[in-house]
This record gives structure tokens, C-alpha cells and sequence, in this order.
């Protein structure tokens, strides 16, 4: 059968040399550049989120020690810090950051497909961020409507940045999917039509199969968020009633008429089960990649990690009601919706197995990528299994409003996609910078952080169980809670102090290894895929030279017998090395 | 939500099903030469074609996720149908023709036929312009027979759906100028077959969109 894929025919890729420092560093449409900006920029609003939580929990831990803290301000943080957390840097920094960076590198291609389109998406992101910044300086401030913008509330009189905040960040959230449908038909037509010659679909490392799902993800949830986000404008700013309730506020009637606040929860949650798994699906392959890497050793079962990754991204869509159990829907949906939350459930278990499979009897390299990668799965472990609590019904009800599900999810969704994004940073830092990073510091790093949101989050479960209330500015004197509730809040608060400024050591580590480490060399791990083989460090405009790479093996040839080496890349001729895993018996 | 749970399972199903069908039956630890294993892989057409298909998609689950909304929010009690201006008929007709002049003009560049592709583009673009007009002119009727935006959810439901249909058609426009002008300076037919082949699919779909929209606008 013909060779089809483009990867090499030249008049189908757009030249785009860079001429300038602006061209080069500025409107640059290389797509390593570009994943800078991106992961710069979402790192840069993840600080701002982060320092959001901080303030958050000075309140929850230390009430009314700060007068800066009003009951308005704190609903603002934790709004703005659980959209920039979710959206604008876990979801920006997953496709725009490393799957710009390494698509093409992986796949052994010059650039992404539509270079001019990837440039517009990472402007268009930074417009974005900038409008979502902007509302914290606009009369009123920031929406304080909670991350999930739920109506009546969100554009009800009383609640902090209902005038122009809760405008600004619908127009944000409008801006951002307009960029990420940019980026994202690159990213699916580049891994589709851009491969090199040898490079399989079943070849592609598993990174890119989680960042390739999670596109086709976004692509397809994210208008339900633009169809929300537009609504909400039109009930806002022009008084449609599309969501709006027929609702009397301060004693006088609103004037919108029976609009269905429902809706919007089902158009959101649409979107937002999905986004669950658009950030973990990266994580997933990424996680899968170290994994692999630094066990020396094949990634375990890896056709039915490729499969999980499909069956998860199809599933994702029939869940989302599953975050409704409370909303007053009819009883019947929670019947299906928890059921097919545990069908869900099977492949992601599954790739759990696989993990700790390819772990068992590997050469294990404790090295700080590796040390990121272990401990996420822990912390998905935690996470998943709590999911599966809250999944049900039944537990779901009493448990649904407490801190049980706060803790839940920023376990499944908060820590363990930091993990890997660490991990992954640490993992690709000498490929981006041709540098090596303080191992020290790294380890250093990673266990205060391991541990500190351990401290965080296990004690959040048992407030839960208490029934303590999550999105309260303050606690009060309530019966229900024991004074040992109060202590561990604070004790929580201090932990979360502890963690971000943890995160000091990351920055400082970076910024001195980018100026004063050691040279890096082209493939320091002794890694299989196509990014470590290329013949600069950090890889030139083209990626490639002159000849584009030829593969000729998958992404996992760890330890073969009869090798010398303990890896063979990817682009090593079959005749020149034996063949993996089982010397190619048949299976 | 059953509408856009149906047409993104059907889409769903199409990636995912193909998908399968590449990864199925596939020894991936098994070394093999470059033109063994290469086989079948990839898709054969234009990375632009398939970008196109791909926002195609992302366009579907948009209006699919509209009209889910439309439905639900239909059924609450202050639900008043509106009876849609008459224009709308005329503007499909010019949509239908639009779609019809891109279909010549494509079939003209695909011939090599220079000398038609600067009427036909033009006949397109124009019946285009007098869709758009014609929205507009109905929305202005709409809005002197006392449906404004506010006034009900079905009237409203009626200028977000119409204004997203043309927004989407306002953005096909941007292309079809730079194609037009691009055969006005000169170009070859070959020069911008692509680019043609690629509206026409598009207004195409925005014919067949607008279809949709229309029917439900006017049974319901």
C-alpha cells in the first residue's frame, strides 16, 4: 500500500524561517517556541491561582485574622483559582505547552501543519488571560460565582463581580476555546496526516496518544462551554431568560422570565466531564512515557493502554450528569450516570495495573521524573478511588457539599496533574535548554511536595465525613463541628503555605540550571523516542536537518536481550538491532 | 441533550471506530522496515481537507449542543413559538444558490477552467451577501412585529441561532475574498483549486445547517 503521510513532501509544509529576534522569539510559528510561551504564560497564571489558594485558606484556617479577606474576595479566589487552575493552566499548559512541543518532535516532523494558526492560538490564549486577569481591576472585581458559574447566582444581584467581572470572564472563556479549536485541529491534523515515514499510529509513543484523545475531547466539548458562555452574556447583558429564572431579587421582581438553570448545568458539565479528562488523558500518556523511561522496560500492555485512551475519551461523554446528583434532576438519570461512572472506572483501573506492571522487575532509576511519576500514582490512586465514593448516588448525596469532594478532586485533578507536569518538565528540561537541573533540588522539591499535599488533602477527606460545608467563607460556631476540626483547617492552611512556597525551590532550581547547569547532551535518559534523537540540543528550527527520521520500531525497546545498549530508538533499523520485547515470537 | 449525545456519539463512534481499525491485529513491538509497516496509516488528502473536517466537527457538536439547548429550554411554560418572517424562504433559496455557484466554480477549478472561476466566485460570494442581508431584513421584521430578543425564549433562541449560522458564514466570506482575489491578480486555477474545493465544501455544510435550523425554527 502507497506511503501517504506528508511529513516529508515539502510543498505541503508552510516555510516560515525566522528572519528576525521578533519573528524568532515573538510571532514565532516554530512549534517549540510557541509551547514555551504557552507553558511560560500558563505557569505564570498557575503562580496567580496558586497565591489565590494561599488567601483562601489564610481564611478558612485562620477566620478573621485578615482584614483583607472579605466574604466577597474569598468567593472571587475561588472562582478565579479554580477556573485558571482547570482551564487556563492545566488545559493550556497539557495541549498548548507539551503538546506543541512535542508533537512534531515526536513524530519526527518539522512543525505543526498550519504554523501561522498554532502562532494565532498561543496570542489569541494570552488575549484570553489577559481579559481573565483584567477582571480582578474592573469596578466590582472578579466574579465570585464559583468555578462553575451556575446561574441564577453568577448574574444575581449580591454576588461579588456581577457587573463586569462575570462579563469579562465569559468573554475570557469565548476567547480561550476560539484558541484552543486553533490549536487543537493542529494538533489532530499534525499527529493524523504529519507523521514520518515508520511512525504507525500504534508506533506513537503513548504521550502523544493522551494528548491526541484529549484533543479530540476538547474539540468536541468545548462548544458546550461557548454555548453556555454565549447564553449567559445574552442573559446578562440583555436580559434574554435562557437560564435566568423568574427570580426576585432585594424584593424586586428581575423582570427575566422562566428561564432553566439546569440547562446551563447540563451544558456545563457537558463540557466539564470531558475537561476531566482532557487534562488527564495527557497525563496519562506522559505519566506512561516516564514510566517507561526510567524503568527500563517496555510499558506494560501497550494496545490496551492505546485502547483505555480511546474507551475512556468515548465514555467521558455519558458521565457528566454524575456532577448533577444534587441538582434535582430526574432520579432515573442518577441510575445510568452512576452506572456508566463505574464502567468508566474499568479502563482507567486498568491503566493503573499497567503502571505499576511496567514497574515490576524494571531497572528502576529513582531520578526526580520518575520519583513525579510514582508519586502520581499514588495520588490518582487516592483520587480514583474516592471517585468511585462519590460516583454513586447515594453517597454521593450526603457527601456532595462537604470538603470529601473538595479533597476528592483536587487529588484526582489538582495534584496528580501537577505531579506529571513536574515530572514532565524535569523529564524534557534538557531537551528544551540543552541543560541539566540540580538533581538535589529536584528531590527535594518533590518530596516536600508529595507530602505537603498529602497534608493537605487526607485531612480534607475527614472534615468531609464531619459534614463540614465547602464554598463557606466561615465556619462559625456550629455543633456539628468539633474544635479538632477547627485545629486541622489550620493545620491544613499551614500545609498549603508550606507547599507553595515548596514550590520556590522548582523556580529557583530552573532559572539556575538554565544559567549555570551542566550540558545536557542529546539524550541524557538513554530514551527510545524520536525528540532525543534529534541531532541539536535543543532542537534547531526544522527539528531535523536535512533527512527527516525513518522509524522502524516501536517507542519502548528497553532492555533486549542481545543489545549492548539497554535502549534502541526509535529510528535504529530493524536489521541492526533484534527485535523487542519477546526476540519477535509471534504472540 | 439526546440531539448533540447522539450526533457527538455518532462522531465519537466514526474516530474512535477508525482508530480500532488501525490499531487492531497490530504487533507494534515487532520491528519491521519502513515500507512493511507504514501501510495504510495515514489518510490521503490534504492536511487542509482534513482540517477543514475536522472544524466540520467541531462545528456540528456547536449547533448540535444549540439545538439540545433549544429543546430543553422549549419545554418550560413560558415557551411562545414565533412565526418566522416569510423572507426566510427567499434567503434559503439565495443560501441553495450560493451553494450551487461554489459547486460550479469547484468542478471549473478542478478542470482547469480559469475563465470560470471569476464569475463563479463572484455569483457565490454575491448570493452569499444577500443571505446575510436577507437575516438581517428578517430580523428587523421580526423586531417590528414585537419579537424582540428579550421578549421571549423562542425569539431570542431565533437571533442567537441565525447570528451564529451567519457568524460562520461571515468567516467562509474571509476565505472566499482571499480566493476571489487572489483569481482577480491572476492566479492559475490550480492556485486556488484547493481553497475552492474547500469552500464549496463548506457552504455545503452551512446549506445544510442552515436546513436544520430552518426546519426546526419553523416547526416548533
Amino acid at each position: 500500500m502507497a506511503y501517504v503521510a506528508i511529513a516529508d513532501r515539502d510543498h505541503e509544509i508552510e516555510h516560515h524561517d525566522p528572519q528576525t529576534f521578533i519573528t524568532k522569539y515573538v510571532w514565532s510559528q516554530d512549534h517549540k517556541v510557541i509551547a514555551i510561551q504557552y507553558g511560560l504564560t500558563a505557569i505564570f497564571v498557575g503562580v496567580i491561582a496558586l497565591c489565590l489558594s494561599v488567601m483562601m485558606r489564610l481564611q478558612l484556617g485562620f477566620p478573621d485574622n485578615f482584614s483583607f479577606i472579605t466574604p466577597e474576595s474569598y468567593y472571587q479566589f475561588v472562582t478565579m483559582h479554580g477556573m485558571i487552575m482547570v482551564i487556563y493552566l492545566l488545559t493550556a499548559l497539557f495541549l498548548g505547552g507539551f503538546g506543541n512541543y512535542l508533537i512534531p518532535l515526536m513524530l519526527g516532523s518539522r512543525d505543526m501543519v498550519f504554523p501561522y494558526m498554532n502562532m494565532l492560538s498561543y496570542w489569541v490564549y494570552l488575549v484570553s488571560v489577559i481579559i481573565l486577569l483584567a477582571s480582578f481591576f474592573v469596578p466590582g472585581g472578579a466574579t465570585g460565582a464559583g468555578w462553575t458559574l451556575y446561574p441564577p447566582q453568577a448574574i444575581a444581584r449580591g454576588t461579588p463581580g456581577v457587573d463586569l467581572g462575570i462579563i469579562l470572564m465569559l468573554v475570557s472563556l469565548a476567547v480561550f476555546i476560539v484558541a484552543f479549536t486553533m490549536g487543537g485541529l493542529n494538533y489532530v491534523t499534525t499527529i493524523l496526516q504529519a507523521r514520518c515515514r515508520g511512525m504507525t499510529l500504534m508506533r506513537m509513543p503513548l504521550s502523544v496518544w493522551g494528548i491526541f484523545m484529549a484533543t479530540v475531547l476538547g474539540l468536541l466539548a468545548f462548544p458546550a462551554l461557548l454555548v453556555s458562555a454565549i447564553m449567559m452574556l445574552l442573559d446578562k447583558t440583555l436580559m434574554t431568560s435562557f437560564f435566568m429564572p423568574a427570580v426576585v431579587s432585594a424584593g424586586v421582581q428581575t423582570g427575566y422570565e422562566s428561564g432553566s438553570p439546569i440547562l446551563f448545568q447540563h451544558l456545563f458539565w457537558f463540557f466539564g466531564h470531558p475537561e476531566v479528562y482532557i487534562v488527564a488523558l495527557p497525563a496519562f500518556g506522559i505519566v506512561s512515557d516516564l514510566l517507561s523511561t526510567h524503568a527500563r522496560k517496555n510499558i506494560f500492555g501497550y494496545r490496551m493502554m492505546v485502547w483505555a485512551i480511546l474507551a475512556i475519551g468515548g465514555l467521558s461523554f455519558i458521565v457528566w450528569a454524575h456532577h448533577m446528583y444534587v441538582s434535582g434532576m430526574n432520579p432515573y438519570f442518577g441510575f445510568f450516570f452512576a452506572t456508566t461512572t463505574l464502567i468508566i472506572a474499568v479502563p482507567t483501573a486498568l491503566k493503573v495495573y499497567n503502571w505499576v506492571l511496567t514497574l515490576w522487575q524494571g531497572n528502576i532509576h529513582l531520578r526526580v521524573p520518575m520519583l513525579f511519576a510514582i508519586g502520581f500514582i499514588f495520588t490518582f490512586v487516592h483520587g480514583g478511588l474516592t471517585g468511585i465514593f462519590l460516583g454513586n448516588v447515594v453517597v454521593d448525596l450526603p457527601l456532595s457539599d462537604t470538603y470529601f469532594v473538595v479533597a476528592h478532586f483536587h487529588m484526582v485533578m489538582g495534584v496528580s496533574p501537577i505531579l506529571v507536569v513536574f515530572g514532565a518538565i524535569y523529564h524534557w528540561f534538557p531537551k528544551i535548554t540543552g541543560k541539566m537541573y540540580n538533581e538535589t533540588l529536584g528531590r527535594w522539591h518533590f518530596w516536600l511536595t508529595f507530602l505537603g499535599t498529602y497534608s493537605i488533602y487526607l485531612p480534607m477527606h475527614y472534615l468531609g465525613f464531619l459534614g463540614v460545608p465547602r464554598r463557606y467563607f466561615a465556619m462559625g460556631n456550629t455543633d456539628f463541628m468539633p474544635e479538632s476540626a477547627h485545629t486541622l483547617n489550620a493545620s491544613i492552611t499551614i500545609s498549603a503555605i508550606f507547599v507553595a512556597l515548596t514550590q520556590l525551590i522548582f523556580f529557583y532550581n530552573m532559572i539556575t540550571s538554565l544559567r549555570r547547569g551542566k550540558k545536557a547532551g542529546p539524550n541524557p535518559w538513554h530514551a527510545t523516542t524520536l525528540e532525543w534523537q534529534t541531532a541539536d540540543t535543543p532542537p534547531k528550527h526544522g527539528n531535523w536537518g536535512h533527512e527527516l527520521p525513518e522509524v522502524h520500531r516501536w517507542a519502548y525497546d528497553y532492555s533486549v536481550p542481545g543489545y549492548p545498549d539497554d535502549y534502541i530508538p526509535q529510528n535504529v533499523p530493524a536489521e541492526l538491532a533484534p527485535v523487542g520485547r519477546d526476540h519477535g515470537r509471534e504472540r | 441533550m439526546t440531539v448533540s449525545l447522539v450526533l457527538l456519539a455518532a462522531i465519537m463512534f466514526v474516530v474512535i471506530g477508525w482508530l480500532l481499525r488501525q490499531t487492531l491485529n497490530t504487533q507494534p513491538w515487532v520491528p519491521r522496515s519502513v515500507d512493511d509497516a507504514v501501510s495504510g496509516t495515514s489518510i490521503d488528502t490534504p492536511a487542509k481537507t482534513f482540517g477543514l473536517v475536522s472544524f466540520l466537527a467541531v462545528a456540528t457538536s456547536l449547533f448540535a449542543l444549540f439545538i439540545s439547548a433549544y429543546a430543553m429550554r422549549m419545554q418550560m411554560g413560558d415557551w411562545r413559538p414565533v412565526s418566522e418572517p416569510q423572507l426566510l424562504w427567499v434567503n434559503s433559496a439565495f443560501l441553495v444558490f450560493a451553494s450551487i455557484a461554489y459547486q460550479l466554480t469547484r468542478n471549473a477549478a478542478g478542470k482547469g477552467q480559469a475563465t470560470r472561476l471569476k464569475p463563479g466566485l463572484v455569483i457565490a460570494g454575491l448570493f452569499t451577501f444577500l443571505f446575510l442581508g436577507g437575516q438581517l431584513i428578517a430580523w428587523t421584521q421580526l423586531n417590528a412585529s414585537g419579537h424582540y430578543l428579550t421578549s421571549n425564549p423562542a425569539s431570542a433562541f431565533f437571533y442567537v441561532l441565525t447570528a451564529v449560522h451567519g457568524l460562520h458564514l461571515l468567516g467562509g466570506l474571509w476565505v472566499w475574498a482571499r480566493s476571489t482575489a487572489k483569481v482577480f491578480s491572476g492566479a492559475e486555477a490550480d492556485n486556488v483549486r484547493l481553497s475552492v474545493e474547500l469552500c464549496a465544501v463548506y457552504w455545503h455544510y452551512l446549506l445544510l445547517v442552515w436546513a436544520v435550523l430552518f426546519g426546526l425554527l419553523l416547526t416548533t
